[in-house]
C-alpha cells in the first residue's frame, strides 16, 4: 500500500497514525477539506481526531459517471458521514463494514486505504470493541 | 408597490419523453397553451422571464411566438430556475412595470443520474473522482439518518412512491402512468441504501408557462385568475447539510426550506392549517416525509402516522402531491417547479377532473428544493 499516492495532496498527513486536514476559520469553524486559492485566507490548518461516531451511511451500488475513476470492474462501496466531536462531520468512505453492521452513533476510526492499484484514499472503519 | 399580482393563464407541455422534440420546442408549446388558457396573444404579453439548466436560452423562442420586441429575460438558476422566472415575473408585475408578464421554465436531461462537475460547484477534482459527488447519495444520507432519529419506517418511504404513482395513473402530464404496488417499490433494486429504484425519480423532459397579471387586467379580462399569496425564494445558511457537502457544522443550523416557508407565510398572513393542498419537492419518497416537516405540515416523525392513515392523499385531509409529483412526471429541472405551481392552479380552479381535490382547495401551496441548497415556496389563494 506504500506505493500508493494520495488520491491528491494536502487531505491527510503523512504519519505513522495518519490525520485528516481541516481548516479553522476565523470564527473557530473547522471544515474539510483545508480550502484553497482565495478562500484560503484567514484559515489555519486544522488536523483532525481519527476518532468519531457514524453520523449517516448509504450505499453506492451502481457505477457513477465521470467524473468518477475508480478502479474497473466497478466495486460497490459504502459512504457516510463521521462526526469528529467538537471538530466537524467529515463525508468519508466506510470500509471493512456490511450495511447490517451500521447503526447511527457507532465508534468509527480513520483508516487510508487502496483506492485503485495507484492511489489510496481516506475512509473510516467501524472500531472494534475489545 | 402593488403586490396584487394574480396568474391568470397556466400551460405544460406533458412530462417524460418526447423525442423529436427539443426542450425550448416544449417551452413554446406551453407558452401557446398558457396564451390560450388566459384568453390573451403572445403581442399581449409585456415582459417575459424564462429558462433551462440543460437545454438552451429561453429568449430565442420569440422566433416561433412572434418578433414583438417583448423584453425576454433568460434565467439560469440552476434548479431554481423556474421558481426565479416566476418570482421575477411577479416582481415586475407588482412593481407597476407591466400589466402582463411570463413565466417559462423547460428542459430535456439525458437518461440516468445527473453528474455534476467539481469545479462548478467550488468543489475539488477528487470529490468527484472518488464517487462522493452524487445527489442520489445525498438524499439517501439525509433520510437515513432522519429515519433514525424520528422512527420513520421503510414501509412509509414505500407508500409515498405508491402513492406518488397512483396519483400519476389520473394526471394527463405525468409521465409515469401505471401503478405499482407496495411489495415492487420496496423490493426493486436498492439505488442507495434505504432508497430503492421506485423511489427516486428520474431526470425528464417538460415545459410549464403561467401567465401573470395585474388585478387591473384581471378585471378587464374577467380572468379565471388565482392570486399570488406569496413567493419566497431562499438559499442555504449556515450550518445547514445540503448536496455536495464534504463536510458539515457539527449540531447543525437552518435549513432553507424552513426559512423560506416561514417567509411565505408570513408574507401571506396565513399558516400550514390553512392550506388545502401542497406540492413539495420529492426528488424521492425520503424527500417528501422530511419537506413535510420543514415546510411545516407536521412534526418530526408524525409522518409515519399521516402516510399509515392516507392523510396526504387526493382525499385526504391534506393532499400532498396531487400529480404524482417529481417521482411520477420525471425532473425537468427548469420546469419541475412551476408544474407545482401549475398542478395548484388546476386544483384551486376545480379542473383537477378525477384527481380533483374535493371541496374546492382555496389555498395551494408548492415548494421546490434543488442543488446547492435552495428553496422557493409559493402560496396561491382562490
Amino acid at each position: 500500500m506504500s506505493a500508493r499516492v494520495p488520491i491528491a495532496p494536502g487531505l491527510w498527513t503523512d504519519e505513522a497514525e495518519p490525520r485528516l486536514i481541516g481548516g479553522r476559520r476565523a470564527d473557530g469553524e473547522i471544515v474539510f477539506p483545508m480550502p484553497d486559492g482565495d478562500a484560503a485566507a484567514r484559515v489555519e490548518p486544522a488536523l483532525l481526531s481519527r476518532q468519531g461516531t457514524l453520523w449517516s451511511w448509504t450505499t453506492q451500488g451502481f457505477e457513477p459517471k465521470e467524473p468518477y475513476s475508480g478502479p474497473q470492474p466497478f466495486q460497490p462501496f459504502l459512504i457516510g458521514y463521521v462526526e469528529l466531536p467538537g471538530e466537524v462531520i467529515v463525508e468519508t468512505r466506510i470500509v471493512d463494514a456490511a450495511p447490517a453492521d451500521l447503526v447511527i452513533g457507532m465508534a468509527m476510526i480513520f483508516a487510508v486505504v487502496p483506492f485503485d492499484d495507484a492511489r489510496s484514499i481516506y475512509a473510516f472503519r467501524p472500531e472494534r470493541q475489545p | 408597490m402593488n403586490d396584487d399580482v394574480h396568474i391568470i393563464g397556466a400551460g405544460i407541455h406533458p412530462f417524460g419523453r418526447t423525442d423529436g422534440r427539443s426542450g425550448r420546442d416544449q417551452g413554446v408549446f406551453a407558452v401557446r397553451a398558457a396564451l390560450e388558457d388566459a384568453g390573451i396573444e403572445w403581442g399581449d404579453v409585456e415582459y417575459a422571464y424564462g429558462g433551462s439548466a440543460a437545454a438552451g436560452s429561453a429568449d430565442i423562442m420569440v422566433n416561433e411566438l412572434g418578433l414583438t420586441s417583448v423584453p425576454f429575460i433568460n434565467v439560469a438558476n440552476g434548479c431554481a430556475t423556474g421558481g426565479s422566472a416566476l418570482a421575477a415575473a411577479r416582481n415586475a408585475v407588482a412593481a407597476g412595470a407591466c400589466d402582463i408578464a411570463l413565466a417559462v421554465g423547460f428542459d430535456k436531461h439525458p437518461r440516468g443520474a445527473f453528474n455534476a462537475k467539481p469545479a462548478e460547484y467550488g468543489l475539488p477534482d477528487w470529490y468527484g473522482e472518488t464517487g462522493m459527488m452524487l445527489t442520489t447519495q445525498f438524499f439517501a444520507l439525509k433520510i437515513q439518518r432522519y429515519m433514525a432519529l424520528h422512527g420513520i419506517s421503510r414501509r412509509t418511504l414505500g407508500l409515498v412512491a405508491e402513492k406518488a404513482f397512483r396519483n400519476g395513473t389520473l394526471c394527463d402530464h405525468a409521465w409515469r402512468r401505471s401503478p405499482v404496488d407496495l411489495d415492487t417499490i420496496l423490493n426493486a433494486p436498492v439505488v442507495n441504501d434505504p432508497l430503492t429504484k421506485y423511489m427516486f425519480c428520474s431526470p425528464a423532459e417538460g415545459a410549464v408557462a403561467l401567465i401573470l397579471a395585474s388585478a387591473k387586467k384581471v378585471r378587464e379580462l374577467g380572468a379565471d385568475a388565482v392570486r399570488i399569496a406569496s413567493i419566497a425564494f431562499r438559499t442555504r445558511p449556515e450550518g445547514s447539510f445540503e448536496v455536495f457537502a464534504p463536510s458539515i457544522r457539527v449540531g447543525g443550523g437552518g435549513k432553507p426550506t424552513e426559512i423560506a416557508s416561514r417567509a411565505a407565510f408570513e408574507m401571506a398572513g396565513i399558516g400550514p392549517e390553512d392550506v388545502s393542498v401542497a406540492q413539495l419537492q420529492d426528488t424521492e419518497s425520503g424527500a417528501e416525509i422530511m419537506h413535510m416537516a420543514e415546510n411545516g405540515f407536521c412534526a418530526d416523525g408524525e409522518q409515519e402516522q399521516w402516510l399509515a392513515e392516507g392523510w396526504s392523499e387526493i382525499k385526504g385531509r391534506m393532499p400532498i402531491n396531487t400529480d404524482g409529483g417529481c417521482l411520477a412526471c420525471g425532473e425537468p429541472i427548469g420546469a419541475s417547479g412551476l408544474r407545482q405551481v401549475y398542478e395548484n392552479m388546476v386544483q384551486l380552479r376545480g379542473r383537477g377532473g378525477e384527481r380533483q381535490v374535493p371541496n374546492g382547495p382555496k389555498v395551494g401551496y408548492s415548494h421546490v428544493y434543488g442543488a446547492p441548497g435552495l428553496s422557493a415556496v409559493a402560496i396561491l389563494e382562490r
